[in-house]
């Protein structure tokens, strides 16, 4: 390891700053080499999409009578933007994922304290908390299901027996939030978790030295120092929250105003087979999300994850 | 056993950096060579060069008079410390020592053997099944001599191999890589940030700034013939006092009153044709409390009267510390050493004097004191370009 | 005294966490081995056990079909991913080039992106190409979501990694292949193995390509199959089924967790908090 502190010597100019030398340069092509499958694949198969699906959202596009098609402006958008099924969609979304995503970080950051600080048993803890994250969302989605089916179903026949809880609108939302929250609160317990051990040891020493109680040093000290890991917690989840579909489809398949911005899309393209809909949806999910990641990196000051990229 | 020669070697980095310019250095087979100098010198590029690590921009460097520019490391049979160990985790203690001669296609039996002897000598037996990330930091740099001997290499090159131990095991272990080295008797080179490392290890002592070299010579050399400014004040802890002085009439101006040239000050200024405008070097221990020397001694130096600040006391003498009021040395050199050790903002409100006294003074901190100097043993730089006036070969 | 009143509290706590964690899966389990006859009783535990559900599922061609498009799909998306993923990883840690910023900026965004609004022009561009309903058609999209989480995963591994064994392997006489076999690989292999199992259960789970992207047996996964599965006959309950063929796409999921716990969660955290 050299030293960083680095003496000030003005580097000879006479072979000028542009000269770039035969090892850079070829470090430079080693590098972008190397990189160059990875970029292709991730920009063919998303960037040019993306492009694509702007052009779609332009078109009256339905493959039912694919010879109408035909440039409409945005009228597409007109035409998503004013029909209440959709905004009922973009609430329940937004919903699901405030609450949802709410849950999960209080949740999240007991189980991260559990995880970080159980005496007994900490390996068998982390392992069984893997097993959330690890599963598949479908089928943990149909255990839900037959578990609040009536008849079927442990929770429905200890909760309410005589009630089909999944037909019914705010019963349905919940189950699906809990289904998120069961799914995902391992994976946010993982990344607090990760800043918990950044809290030092002595920090907290010193702060129970300076007499504060342990409800004081987890808002006063751990909290403070682990910001920047729980906010960009919440940027993941959030995003991820945003995406719902796989749970709504399974248990309630959107039936009852519960669909999401993604079921909504999903059902215009593949059912209706509307692609110039589908598309438009597309498109206004993309900003959504842009929207709510911009809002994190400028209001709370996220920094992006590895987004330093280069040598530590 | 090899002679390593350095002819004339620059690096420059591919982002144009000058790291290394037209070193010469010759090392005798079986020496023990110490390359220092302050932080991005390019003492580790120097090394690198000699490894193979780095490819020479210009110049030559031969091994036993053969040119090996452009050898691999592998095919040049040296073996390297480095300052973090490097040891391979992954192998246990015996492994990481046996790694280079089963890449050697060394047989079995010879493998054994040779790194259970390195792993007595190193006191390493009762840890060879160990992983590396299990023994402590004085285990892990003998696990990494062990492997550089193991295979009887032509050279060792070490980059601050002690760098990552504690004091007290710094000191212990230099002696063992010290003996060590006398025992092996292998051409040794060491790079070290550390004054004290480069004086008692080394056959020779080369100092190095900014890629050149400024003066090689065995340690007490350079203690008490520094070429310049800057190995004046490198070598030697507490290091030199400098003070400005203005040469006039076979007197020195100097801050701590007119110091009348002896005869060897006046003959070398002379010959070194000194400017007007000087800087004086004084080392510590050419100080002494007045009040313990007599007349007689007195004479041969100059005395001045100041306030003790701090009186540090080592049981078998005391380092005084004085401010000496009015302007301080300045030059080049001297800031870059003030920067390398840390202190360039430490200088305000005139020159600091440090002073080595006899255990008998009875200098107390706060008081005045009287303080002799020697004259004799003073030392004159020219400012402008750090010359030592008064070097001789 | 207090340490063990602690350990007590600590016990019962986990216990907490435990049961979270397993009453869904056992619910899937207890529900794949009830009896026809006892699967409407609401029970936890099955009355009567019964092991035709999953000898119903073999005996479909649907589930076994689905079964190996998800292994096929799943084995080869993370094959290249990683190996694609590894070749950038190295570069970002490892190496000065332009664009590096711009290609870490990108992946970020792919990560974040919402997948959704990828379906509609994927459907129309691989029906253009005949890439709809096949292997190849789900694999690409795959690989692309999974790149992200490959390169920051396994950067984060390389950065950790000390490249000055490199050099101390070609001093003690190491080609540069040998200290590369001999000594990086070794040492990358965890890295890299840990990777390919986030990325394996990244595409394992994915849905919502699997049933956009496809229209027949022969490219749909399980998760996909399971949402059109019937049971045997028209008028039959799928619930014995559906649970069967889940539990059978968990037990990956649950062996890679028991045997590879640390690794998840140490490529888990690695790549995502360096915030
Ligand atoms: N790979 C490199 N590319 C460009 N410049 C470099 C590189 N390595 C070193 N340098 C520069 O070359 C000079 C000499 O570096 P070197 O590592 O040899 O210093 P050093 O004397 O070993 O310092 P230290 O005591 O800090 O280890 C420094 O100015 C450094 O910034
Ligand atoms: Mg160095």
């Amino acid at each position: 390891m050299s030293h960083t502190v680095q003496q000030t010597r003005p580097a000879r100019p006479d072979k000028g700053k542009r000269a770039v030398s035969e090892g850079k340069k070829a470090e430079r092509k080693l590098g972008l080499l190397l990189c160059a499958p990875a970029a292709l694949v991730m920009l063919a198969v998303t960037g040019y999409p993306i492009v694509y699906s702007i052009w779609l959202s332009l078109q009256r596009y339905d493959l039912r009578f694919p010879d109408q098609q035909k440039f409409i402006g945005i009228d597409n958008y007109v035409t998503v933007l004013t029909n209440s099924y959709w905004w009922t969609a973009f609430g329940v979304t937004t919903l699901i994922t405030v609450i949802s995503v709410a849950i999960e970080l209080v949740l999240g950051m007991g189980l991260a304290l559990v995880m970080h600080r159980t005496l007994v048993m900490r390996g068998l803890v982390r392992t069984v908390a893997l097993i959330p994250y690890g599963i598949v969302t479908v089928v943990a989605a149909f255990s839900w299901r037959y578990a609040w089916t009536q008849d079927t179903g442990y929770l429905a026949r200890l909760f309410a027996p005589e009630a089909a809880l999944l037909t019914e609108r705010v019963p349905a939302l919940a189950i699906i939030v809990l289904a998120e929250v069961w799914k995902t609160v391992p994976f946010m317990a993982l990344l607090l978790m990760a800043g918990l051990a950044l809290v030092p040891d002595d920090l907290l020493k010193a702060a129970s030295m300076d007499g504060a109680s342990a409800w004081q040093r987890f808002t006063k000290v751990i909290i403070p120092v682990m910001k920047p890991a729980i906010l960009v917690a919440l940027l993941f989840r959030t995003l991820d929250a945003f995406r719902v579909f796989d749970n709504i489809f399974v248990l309630t398949n959107g039936a009852q105003q519960t669909g999401s911005v993604s079921m909504q899309t999903y059902n215009n393209l593949i059912k209706g087979l509307n692609l110039g809909i589908g598309s438009t949806m597309s498109v206004l999910i993309f900003l959504a999300v842009a929207v709510i990641a911009f809002l994190f990196i400028k209001v709370f000051g996220t920094s992006a994850p590895g987004g330093d990229g280069g040598k530590r | 056993m090899a002679e390593i020669v350095l002819d004339k070697v620059t690096k420059r980095y591919p982002d144009g950096a000058l790291a290394v310019s037209d070193v010469d250095i010759q090392i005798a087979d079986g020496e023990f060579i110490i390359l220092v100098g302050p932080s991005g010198c390019g003492k580790s590029t120097t090394l690198n060069m000699i490894a193979g690590l780095e490819d020479i921009s210009a110049g030559e460097l031969r091994i036993d008079g053969e040119r090996v520019n452009e050898r691999a490391p592998k095919d040049r049979d040296i073996a390297m410390v480095f300052q973090s160990y490097a040891l391979y985790p992954h192998m246990s203690v015996r492994e990481n020592m046996a790694f280079p001669l089963r890449l050697a296609k060394v047989d079995k039996a010879t493998v054994t053997r040779k790194v259970e002897e390195a792993a007595r000598i190193l006191d390493l037996t009762q840890h060879l099944d160990r992983k590396p990330g299990n023994l402590s930091g004085g285990q892990r740099q003998r696990v990494a001599m062990g492997r550089a001997i193991v295979r009887n290499p032509k050279a060792f090159l070490m980059d601050e191999p002690l760098s990552n131990l504690d004091a007290k095991l710094r000191v212990q272990m230099r002696t063992s890589v010290s003996k060590l080295q006398k025992r092996l008797g292998t051409t040794t080179v060491y790079v070290t940030h550390d004054q004290t490392e480069a004086m008692t290890l080394g056959d020779r002592v080369v100092v190095m700034r900014g890629g050149h070299v400024q003066q090689i010579g065995s340690p007490q050399f350079l203690y008490e013939q520094p070429a310049n400014l800057f190995v004046a004040g490198f070598i030697g802890s507490p290091s030199m006092n400098f003070l400005p002085a203005t040469l006039e009439n076979s007197e020195l101006h100097t801050p701590l009153g007119a110091i009348p040239l002896t005869d060897r000050v006046r003959r070398l200024a002379e010959a070194a044709n000194a400017p007007r405008e000087v800087i004086i070097g004084l080392r510590p221990e050419h100080f002494e409390d007045a009040t313990l020397l007599d007349d007689n001694e007195k004479s041969r130096g100059g005395t001045f009267n100041a306030t003790v600040d701090v009186l540090e006391s080592m049981g078998s003498d005391k380092f005084a510390y004085f401010t000496v009021e009015g302007e301080t040395a300045t030059s080049a050199e001297l800031d870059e050493l003030a920067a390398d050790a840390g202190s360039a903002d430490l200088t305000d409100g005139g020159a600091q004097i440090i002073t080595r006294l006899s255990a008998a003074s009875q200098a107390t901190e706060g008081a005045e004191t009287t303080i002799w100097f020697d004259a004799d043993k003073l030392q004159m730089f020219d400012p402008s370009d750090g010359r030592n006036l008064t070097y001789t070969e | 005294m207090a340490a063990i009143g602690a350990k007590t509290r600590w016990a019962l706590i986990d216990i907490v966490v435990v049961v979270y964690a397993l009453v869904p899966v056992l619910w899937i389990v207890s529900l794949s081995f009830k009896t026809k006859e006892t699967l409407t009783d609401g029970n936890f535990v099955p009355r009567s056990w019964t092991l035709q559900n999953y000898v119903d599922i073999f005996n479909t061609t649907v589930f076994l079909r689905a079964l190996v498009n998800s292994i096929g799909i799943a084995l080869i998306a993370t094959a290249i991913a990683v190996v694609l993923g590894t070749m950038a990883a190295y570069a970002i840690a490892r190496l000065d080039f332009p664009g590096k910023q711009a290609l870490v900026g990108v992946s970020l965004l792919i990560a974040m992106f919402p997948q959704v609004s990828l379906v509609s022009p994927l459907f129309e561009m691989e029906r253009g190409l005949g890439l709809f309903d096949t292997w190849p058609g789900l694999i690409l999209p795959y690989i692309t979501f999974a790149l992200p989480l490959a390169i920051y995963t396994l950067s984060a591994f390389f950065r950790e990694i000390p490249w000055e064994l490199e050099k101390a392997a070609k001093m003690d006489g190491a080609t540069p292949a040998q200290a590369f076999r001999r000594v990086i690989a070794p040492l990358a292999a965890p890295g890299v193995f840990t990777t390919a199992i986030l990325v394996f259960i990244f595409c394992w789970n994915d849905f919502l390509f699997a049933i956009s992207l496809t229209s027949t047996e022969a490219s749909r996964t399980v998760p996909a199959a399971l949402s059109f599965f019937t049971g045997s006959s028209q008028f039959e309950d799928p619930t014995g089924t559906i649970s069967a063929a889940a539990v059978v796409i968990t037990v990956p999921i649950i062996l890679f967790v028991l045997f590879f716990q640390r690794r998840i969660v140490a490529g888990l955290t690695s790549g995502a908090v360096k915030g």
